[in-house]
């Protein structure tokens, strides 16, 4: 059965050569491919500061870097890792590249808006370059005032106007996402037909679309402030350096969920694949993903419990937080209920997954403490803020964009990587991730301020597990830029469907054709149908 | 305290921190109830509902509505519960005593200034006496800091332009750190003391040790008659300006029809921005004092001013008689003899 | 005859226009998409432009009195000729519309060019008020001198000033941009009754542009002007 698979002869990749093939192309594969070089590359650099930072941190003094410099490192960390990996990540790799496959479209609504964004995301990356090698920026990936506008002598608008731009390619994604999923579904594709993958884009870009502007208005308020001298943010003028927080939280808490929900679309597809069943309670999670959208957008000001905020006001958001809780939970039950009577494989994608339940589960509680009014006044700008927004960023997000990776890699490639190394990976990444950011619970709520070069003594030994468990995480990230670039050329030919899994991108040829679909294609069935006949079929199981 | 020498929780050094940590163990219950029953869920339903051959599919289930309502009604409830505690321990955080022991502090790149009504003057170093419930307010003198301390399980952040202010009850002798929580620069980390609680004689001896230029309501009188706030501000209102006796905690209506409680925010912004909330029947005229009166000194102008509303609910200080501090006047000066 | 009848005669099938891209399957399919997309833009514009107005909403309502002071201090007559500007440009855009729709290359151009005319009448006004406010010292920062009591805010009045209307003023810029493509696009015949949607598009934006001043006159030029 393997050896008569065969790559197909005209795929995406091989459908023209030479670099003005790939610049100029409108295909959403290939920009989807483009999107994966670059940030991957920004992952790394983002990697090498949080390296920075955790190395500093082994001591209690702040003897590696000069105190100027180490706020540079773990400014720059969050930069590059929210603006330049995080928001595009599985929506720019795997959503563009997956979405008009799974809807049985040949592309985007707007393949040359696509590209604009592929392109407004470098010249973003680009900005931020110049102000990496001026000098670098400190302050802080949030970038409060009165500091940023005012106080800080390092190189803020570059940085500022970096993430501005880039912001516009993360608007431009999802503004392709809602138009291609409203007008160019295949007939007889519902919508409570659709994946929910894609319902979990739609959600996202719903964000992206709203969200985003006022972030970018915001940017731009500093960016007058600090170049021209104007007052918005000024407090000797009557400005109110708070404002700068609304403004700011309003865009970055949503922005959390854009990182978030795609994930858990990917997290749908691969819990159903590997168990052959149907997700349990599809509509209440298509549902919880808009709701998640939603709710997200009145939640702001729980990162302003001690800014100064009206008792009364903090009541309403605290309230508020925990109603956005319940849409993850409610997910969260759902997959898990998807396991029971399940018949269950445990390849690479799936252990992300379930890597996935461990720590999100873990980073979603922890933001109940955080809803908390009186517990957040104690742990507020702590340690125990960076354990749980870790543990959802990276534990989540990112468990979820591997498992993705791992999922879809045959359907990009046409070929498979080697599941003993990627096994090792994702075993890796799950224990290192848990030594890195669990000690660094009991470090905030022991009071250790976050943003710190140096610290009292006795948070040490904690500081220690956790550098010692970062390191163990960046072998588990590295290893799979080793065995994916392995099986470019060297993996076994994978075929359409190497998983038996359900959705119309497995009907297609590994790689696809760049049109995707020869004729447009008519859906009869339900997602998530899996039969013994598709089942045997999947040459791996 | 902590398990194999690892401090878990910081020491519970004032009323909130019981409440606190009780809260926090609550969600922590909550929580680990919910991880190891989801965790355990799905690491059993993955042995026992494990392929067994290469055909294998999983039963047709596609929900259940009932479990839907459970499993989001139940969370909701609990969640309530949460809120509910939270809240009210937040309200009480957030409402401090009337007799609370008032203290000022500045944050400023990169240190803590501490005022005591006494005159006392501290740089990151804080003492205050056990079991007394002490109010601190809060401004800063540059970029955004936040005062914490984390044994008092309370912080609140220093905005430049506007008074904060946390209270705390220490509860227990010692010394307990002080952070600065909001990334401000350079030396963030570095902006860091002691809050040194101290028994009651003790803490009236080290107060005895006195403020050089006098209690903060004297050295206010004095900034008073040297920046000519008395040529306006007459004691019968005939003035160019109101009088400013008993106006605190009062409710005053203003030139463009709205009212505002004086408090001590109203008073640093009628100094600094004089012009923002003109109490009607006064003109304009009132020069404003941005960037000519430090932080420092906006503190004695005002606990000048609250000096001269003997009967508003703000705290007395601490000394009753505090012995030969120089200056230091035994209670609360009606004010009457420092102006004009 | 439009070039698009001639190439679908080239192609074969009488219902593929020159100008349907091939991931749509009709023409219908691509104009709804290109209708919805234009849309979800606009709709990001407002909450670009929506920060903008929050922060004008808060001071406004703490510092009533010093913006009511610094908007009296701005003269009324540029921008009531602006209004009067944009309205008809608006005007001219919906024509011109018409005009495509209606197969009237000429037409769609003079008022295309109609309408390229007003915009920049507008920038031109506008740099007559910059220069003016240069003159006057109401830029923030190093160049602003007030005598007023309410100096410092009224430095954040006009920070908003000209924040806002520069945001518009760049907006406008690109529209007039893209009306000049549109133009050259008409001119050479692209569109017809079947296909004008590039112009529909266009027109949804300069409208909006032109909505976004009409909110900015009177919150900005107007505040307590009956006195």
């Amino acid at each position: 059965m393997l050896d008569t698979l065969k790559l197909p002869e005209r795929h995406y990749l091989n459908n023209g050569h030479g670099l003005k093939s790939w610049l100029l192309t409108k295909d959403h594969k290939r920009i989807a491919i483009m999107y994966l070089i670059s940030i991957s590359a920004m992952f790394l650099l983002g990697g090498l500061f949080a390296a920075a930072v955790r190395v500093e941190l082994m001591t209690p003094e702040g003897d590696l870097f000069l105190a100027d410099n180490y706020n540079k490192m773990f400014t720059m960390h969050g930069v590059v890792m929210v603006f330049f990996f995080l928001i595009p990540s599985t929506p720019a790799v795997l959503g563009n590249f997956l979405i008009p496959p799974m809807i049985g479209a040949k592309d985007l609504a707007f393949p040359r808006i696509n590209l604009l964004s592929l392109y407004i995301f470098w010249v973003g990356a680009a900005f931020f370059f110049y102000a990496l090698f001026a000098g670098g920026v400190d302050t802080g990936w949030t970038f409060y005032t009165p500091f940023s506008s005012f106080a800080s002598n390092t190189n803020v608008v570059p940085t500022a106007l970096g993430a501005f731009i880039s912001g516009f390619s993360s608007i431009l994604t999802g503004l392709n996402f809602i138009v291609t999923i409203h007008r160019m579904r295949a007939p007889g594709l519902t919508w409570f037909r659709l994946p929910l993958f894609v319902w979990a884009h739609y959600a996202t870009s719903l964000i992206q679309v709203l969200g985003t502007p006022v972030v970018a208005i915001t940017i731009i308020m500093v960016f007058v402030e600090r170049a021209f001298g104007f007052g918005i943010f000024d407090p000797t003028r009557g400005g109110d350096p708070v404002l700068f927080q609304h403004l700011f939280w309003f865009y970055s808490h949503p922005a959390v969920y854009i990182m978030i929900l795609p994930a858990m679309g990917v997290i749908s597809e691969v819990v159903s694949t590997f168990s052959r069943k149907t997700i349990f309670g599809y509509s209440f999670v298509a549902f919880s993903s808009l709701a998640i959208a939603v709710f997200g957008f009145i939640v702001w000001a729980h990162h302003m419990f001690v800014a100064g905020i009206s008792t009364y006001s903090a009541m309403v958001f605290s309230f508020l937080s925990f109603s956005v809780a319940i849409p993850s939970a409610v997910k969260t039950f759902n997959w898990a209920a998807t396991l029971y009577k399940g018949a269950i494989s445990f390849e690479t994608p799936m252990l992300y997954a379930y890597g996935f339940f461990g720590l999100f589960l873990i980073g979603g509680l922890t933001g109940l403490f955080l809803a908390t009014l009186g517990v957040d006044v104690h742990v507020h700008d702590t340690y125990f803020v960076v354990a749980h927004f870790h543990y959802i960023m990276v534990g989540g997000a990112i468990m979820g964009y591997l498992g993705g990776l791992h999922f879809w890699w045959p359907k990009l490639v046409g070929r498979m990587y080697s599941e003993f190394l990627s096994r090792i990976s994702a075993i890796l990444v799950f224990v290192g991730f848990n030594l890195t950011f669990f000690p660094q619970f009991i470090l905030g709520y022991m009071g250790m301020p976050r943003r710190y070069h140096a610290y009292p003594d006795e948070f040490q030994v904690l500081n220690i597990m956790s550098s010692a468990g970062a390191g163990v995480l960046g072998i588990g990230y590295l290893l799979p830029v080793i065995y994916f670039l392995w099986s470019l050329k060297y993996g076994e030919v994978a075929g359409p469907n190497p998983w038996g899994a359900s959705g119309l991108e497995w009907q297609i040829p590994s790689p696809p054709p760049t049109e995707n679909f020869k004729e447009q294609p008519v859906v009869h069935g339900e997602p998530y149908e899996y039969t013994p006949h598709v089942a045997r079929e999947a040459n791996l199981v | 305290m902590g398990s194999f020498g690892i401090p878990l929780f910081p020491e519970q050094a004032s009323t909130f921190a019981r409440d606190i940590d009780a809260l926090y163990l609550f969600i922590l219950a909550v929580s680990a109830f919910f991880a190891l029953a989801v965790s355990v869920a799905v690491v059993v339903f993955g042995i026992v509902y494990r392929r067994r051959h290469a055909g294998e599919v999983g039963a047709r289930i596609e929900g259940n509505l009932p479990l839907e309502l459970l499993w989001s009604i139940i969370p909701t409830m609990i969640s309530m519960v949460m809120f509910g505690w939270g809240a009210s321990s937040y309200f009480h955080m957030r409402t401090p005593p009337a007799e609370a022991l008032q203290i000022y502090a500045v944050g400023k790149q990169w240190m803590w200034k501490f005022q005591h009504l006494e005159g006392q003057r501290e740089i990151n170093e804080l003492h205050v006496p056990v079991n007394r419930p002490v109010k601190v307010t809060i401004t800063s003198e540059d970029v955004l800091h936040s005062l914490f301390f984390p044994s008092f399980r309370t912080k609140m952040d220093a905005i430049p332009g506007r008074y904060t202010q946390l209270w705390f009850e220490a509860t227990k002798v010692g010394e307990y750190h002080i952070f600065c929580t909001e990334y401000c620069g350079t030396n963030h980390s570095g902006m860091i003391g002691k809050v040194v609680v101290m028994e009651p004689s003790e803490y009236q001896a080290w107060l005895a040790g006195g403020g050089v230029e006098g209690t903060l309501v004297e050295r206010g009188g004095r900034l008073f008659q040297d920046l000519a706030c008395n040529t306006c501000h007459l004691d019968t209102g005939k003035g160019r300006g109101p009088s400013l006796n008993d106006i605190v905690g009062k409710t005053v209506e203003l030139a463009d029809g709205t009212t505002t409680v004086v408090d001590e925010g109203y008073l640093r912004e009628s100094i600094i921005n004089s012009q923002a909330k003109i109490v009607r029947g006064y003109q304009p005229l009132m020069p404003a004092f941005q960037g000519l009166v430090s932080e420092d000194n906006l503190v004695a102008l005002v606990e000048y001013v609250k000096s001269l509303s003997p009967t508003a609910t703000t705290a007395a200080p601490a000394a009753a008689t505090p012995p030969a501090a120089p200056a230091a006047a035994s209670t609360n000066p009606p004010g009457a003899g420092e102006k004009n | 005859m439009s070039n698009a009848v001639a190439h679908a005669e080239v192609h074969g099938h009488a219902e593929h226009h020159t100008a349907l891209q091939h991931h749509f399957e009709t023409m219908q399919q691509q104009k709804e998409a290109s209708t919805l997309g234009m849309w979800v833009f606009l709709l990001t514009e407002v909450l670009f432009f929506g920060g903008l107005f929050m922060a004008y909403l808060l001071y406004r309502t703490w510092y009533f009195e010093a913006f009511a002071e610094a908007s009296r201090t701005i003269a009324i007559a540029p921008g009531a000729i602006n209004t009067a500007v944009l309205i008809g440009s608006s005007l001219t855009m919906a024509l011109g519309v018409r005009a495509a729709q209606t197969n009237q290359r000429t037409a769609t151009v003079r008022w295309l060019i109609a309408t390229i005319f007003l915009g920049l009448v507008f920038l031109g006004v506008k740099v007559y008020e910059y220069a003016d406010k240069f003159e006057h010292h109401h830029v923030p920062g190093a160049n602003f001198i007030s005598e007023s009591p309410w100096a410092a805010q009224e430095q954040i009045f006009f920070s908003l000033y000209f924040t806002m209307t520069g945001l518009h003023a760049l907006h406008m810029i690109v529209g007039v941009a893209i009306m000049s493509v549109i133009t050259w696009m008409a001119a050479k015949g692209r569109f017809d009754e079947h296909y004008y949607t590039p112009v529909e598009m266009a027109g949804l934006y300069w409208h909006f542009v032109d909505l976004v001043w009409i909110y900015l006159f009177p919150l900005l030029y107007l505040v307590e002007r009956h006195n």
